[in-house]
């Protein structure tokens, strides 16, 4: 039995080994960090970059895609998403770090391959934005048709969502407003939200002194009773020692300023600041504290706290030396951050490498996941994108996108298979509409409802 | 009255008198004829007085160098609330859906902020006029008839000022079987199917009630009936039912669209159907009945899970194909401003780069009954004239002069002015 294990574990090694490279070749490639190489290929080996460049030899019995007039970018990094979670917003209490993506990513919304259609490889899943400390986030990659388990980016530092502003106090404000009956829950004001925020930290440090003290209890070999294990508090106790990230949405100045001086309180880093509309109103003070920021590209209006949002946002903080990428927040619009880029270079003057890093290796960055992904360079994960034209131009469309070296989506494949769908949809109407005749007139005489 | 009107008219003309300009050197892409290479566009007395390889400098104009420029005609957005809608979630900022399901004699025209902060910002991006309509899009608005849409230039002291045709479509939601409903702060509530059909059928009766009772107030009216008394609904029917004002009917899917155009055809009325996204085999009734489309918004997710990723892409294109007449609409206010990326999607997608110029110019102009006036660059034409550096419908193009009605007008806005106080932030 065990022989028999170790012989097939034995031949899944030398299969995965034994994996043919690939080379993409006679594309420009787009490497973000390291210039452009025009008619470049690149060599992929196990998953991994393993060459860049003008003259890449290619290795026997590598398997070819030929690029030819084409353009070869990072996956596409989105750093908010809601994508594959069967619900995000635990928002009945304000706090509410006890509970996870993790533990409800659906691998099979569709959403996953309309991304990977736009040419997204990797993204934040958050919690929503309807408590002031929300849940835990996870970073996954778009590998469709694998399970929950195996989309998650392995090694990724986990996250939790903090929401300021008009929805973590909106709960409390519309049953004040309309007299409901539904309960208000506090907070109600961006005060409020303030104090949400430093009590549960207060609590949260108080936690980690009794554990602590616990520790060196026993490790002096006195009698002690480990405190209570508080689920909530684990997570915010992962803040303080920086072992999860704090992922904040935030719009207005005011309230981005009042984190950042309460994460100085208590000595713990925002990661990142999500939406972040007003950002470079306070672009300094981000830069200071070292915050990534996470934005829309022209996003506004839609609610009070965007009114003064502008679409030079993320060029402003990016002068500014603010880590910058831009973010979907949306199952459509991650479709296409590749255009979303392009409008910084309208919008504030970004050269074409830097558009592009706001969402490749900037985003990347932010979630400490660059030394993996996030642009073209040897021993990178192979997480690549193959668009017909410069990704930077709005004619441009999604031909192939690669995960670990390994076709998850391809243009022509896609078509060739959607003739197939649509014929197998149309038998299976097609018998369903000669169908009911028969059954009504099987059902009509009894008239007997069936029991529910 | 005829006489107070053309002096009024000759009023106008001599305000315009001072602004005229004459672009030099600019590649002139008309829309409706070849581009000109290297031409020249003289605007004068608000209008385009001539265009083309060489025009005369008259004394006194404002010469423009366009070395490196291109002249397109002002975009046109065929679907949007701009001036209607300042901030989406506050109530008080919006005056769209009215309460009531029949309001035919609700106009947009005159309740038009004409200091909305939406407008310059979106006409920066090149786009000098919008269809702005009463039911806010129609997603989510339990109205039939929801009022008159207005077309508006983006520039004016007045909605007087700003009025292309104050009055360019009646605009109707055609109603559907409806058995999900998603209210705030209720959430998502769920209707019976047999109950949501009882409805749906009675809205359809009221509405050809609606419409019957309507026609019996143009017959009294015209039979001069000694018991007429006027009303206000009925009598802003009466274009309609004269055929001088297009229904823009909001439908999306293939049920709704067929029961659209056997309405249509039942009262003899004239449609545009708006925010179509799924016809099926309508396409070809579109067609042979040639009705016009607002499509869109292209920028959008498939309606259905097994839906190819790229519907909403390519469907513009599909239109073209079917030789379907149609224009682009964004059926939003804030992203008004990203009508090109629209068009510029379905080009990917299969439409071909010139139909699309047309559908955000020339055909949206036509199809609102305003095609002898804007929607190409043309002698006699309201000069509406954007300069870009590049293709507009790329984003990384600059959109560097606009005239409307051949007033230069302001580029800066709320977010320039902003972007430039924080950036020089010390």
């Amino acid at each position: 039995m065990i022989l028999k294990m170790l012989f097939s574990n034995a031949v899944a090694l030398a299969c995965a080994l034994a994996a043919a490279p690939t080379v993409i070749q006679n594309a420009t490639v787009l490497t973000v960090t390291k210039g452009t190489v025009k008619n470049g290929s690149i060599l992929i080996r196990d998953g991994k970059i393993a060459e860049v460049g003008e003259k890449v030899v290619i290795p026997a019995g590598a398997k070819v895609i030929e690029a030819g007039g084409q353009f070869v970018m990072p996956g596409i990094i989105d750093c908010h998403s809601h994508i594959a979670a069967e619900s995000i917003n635990e928002g009945s209490v304000s706090v509410s770090s006890m509970v996870g993506i993790e533990d409800v990513l659906n691998s099979e919304d569709i959403s996953i391959y309309r991304a990977l259609a736009g040419g997204v490889t990797t993204a934040n899943i958050l919690h929503g934005s309807a408590n002031a400390i929300g849940g835990k986030c996870t970073v996954i990659k778009m590998r469709w048709g694998k399970n929950a388990q195996e989309l998650i980016f392995e090694g990724s530092t986990p996250g939790i969502k903090f929401a300021l502003g008009e929805n973590p106090k909106r709960s409390g404000a519309v049953a004040n407003m309309l007299g409901t009956g539904r309960t208000a829950r506090y907070p109600a004001t961006r005060m409020g939200v303030e104090d949400v925020i430093r009590e549960a930290f207060l609590e949260a440090k108080q936690y980690q002194a009794s554990w602590r003290e616990y520790r060196e209890k026993m490790a002096r070999g006195e009698d002690a009773l480990p405190p209570r294990r508080d689920l909530k508090l684990d997570p915010l106790v992962e803040v303080l020692v920086g072992k999860r990230f704090v992922h904040a949405h935030c719009y207005r100045a005011d309230e981005i300023l009042m984190l950042l001086r309460v994460a100085d309180e208590f000595g713990f880093k925002i990661r990142t600041l999500q939406h972040v509309l007003e950002g470079y109103k306070v672009a300094k003070e981000i830069a200071a504290h070292g915050a990534g920021a996470s934005t829309f590209s022209d996003w506004w209006a839609y609610k009070m706290e965007a009114y003064d949002a502008i679409p030079f946002n993320a060029a402003i903080m990016v002068r500014k030396g603010v880590v910058v990428s831009l973010n979907s927040d949306d199952a459509e619009l991650m479709r296409r951050l590749n255009t979303e880029a392009a409008k910084t270079m309208k919008y504030g003057g970004l050269t074409e490498d830097e558009a592009l890093a706001l969402i490749t290796i900037n985003p990347a960055k932010q979630l400490a996941i660059d030394s993996r992904v996030g642009s073209i360079e040897p021993g990178k994960d192979a997480d690549l994108v193959v668009f017909d034209k410069h990704p930077l131009s709005n004619y441009a469309k999604v031909q192939k996108v690669l995960i670990d070296g390994d076709t998850y989506f391809d243009r022509d494949t896609d078509a060739g298979e959607h003739a197939q769908k649509d014929a197998r949809k149309k038998a299976l109407l097609d018998k369903e509409k000669a169908k009911p005749k028969e059954d009504q007139k099987k059902a009509a005489p009894s008239g007997a409802r069936r029991p529910s | 009255m005829r006489k107070l009107a053309l002096a009024l008219l000759a009023v106008g003309a001599l305000a315009f008198a001072a602004d005229s300009y004459l672009i030099r050197g600019v590649t002139i892409h008309p829309v409706t004829q070849p581009d000109i290479p290297d031409g020249s566009i003289l605007i004068q007395d608000g209008k385009i007085a001539a265009l083309g390889a060489k025009v005369a400098a008259p004394r006194g104009v404002q010469v423009i160098d366009g070395k490196g420029l291109h002249a397109y005609p002002g975009m046109i957005d065929s679907a949007t609330e701009i001036g209607v809608s300042e901030v989406g979630s506050v109530r008080e900022t919006n005056d769209t859906g009215e309460l009531g399901d029949f309001n035919p004699q609700l106009r947009i025209g005159i309740a038009f902020n004409p200091a909305s902060e939406h407008i310059p910002v979106t006409r920066a991006n090149g786009i000098t006029s919008v269809i702005t309509m009463p039911g806010g899009g129609g997603r989510g608005s339990t109205g039939v008839i929801t009022g008159q849409a207005a077309l508006m230039h983006l520039d004016g002291w007045t909605p007087e000022d700003m009025a292309v045709s104050r009055s360019a479509a009646m605009q109707m939601v055609f109603p559907i079987i409806r058995t999900s409903n998603f209210r705030f702060p209720e959430g998502l509530t769920h209707t019976p199917y047999a109950e949501a059909k009882r409805a749906y059928d009675k809205r359809l009766r009221e509405m050809s009630e609606f419409f019957e009772q309507a026609r019996r107030y143009q017959q009294a009216k015209a039979a001069h009936d000694p018991g007429f008394k006027e009303n206000l609904k009925y009598e802003a029917m009466l274009p309609v039912l004269e055929g001088k004002l297009p229904v823009m009917v909001i439908a999306e899917r293939e049920r709704a669209i067929r029961e659209a155009i056997a309405f249509a055809d039942k009262q003899k009325i004239r449609i545009v159907l708006a925010g179509i996204r799924e016809p099926g085999k309508s396409l070809a009734d579109l067609k042979a009945k040639n009705i016009p489309v607002i499509a869109g918004p292209t920028l959008d997710l498939p309606l259905e899970e097994d839906d190819s990723y790229d519907a909403a892409f390519s469907f513009p294109g599909e239109l073209y194909k079917a030789g379907i007449q149609f224009a682009f609409g964004t059926f939003n206010t804030a992203f008004s401003r990203n009508l090109p990326y629209q068009a510029a999607a379905a080009v990917a997608f299969g439409l071909p780069r010139e139909e699309a110029i047309k559908a955000v110019t020339i055909n949206a102009a036509r199809i609102w009954g305003a095609g002898d006036l804007i929607g190409s660059l043309e002698k006699g034409k309201w000069a509406d004239v954007m300069l870009t550096d590049g293709d507009p419908l790329e984003a990384r193009t600059q959109v560097k002069r606009v005239w409307i009605r051949g007033k230069e007008v302001d580029l800066s806005n709320k977010q320039t002015r902003l972007y430039e106080k924080y950036l020089n932030r010390p």
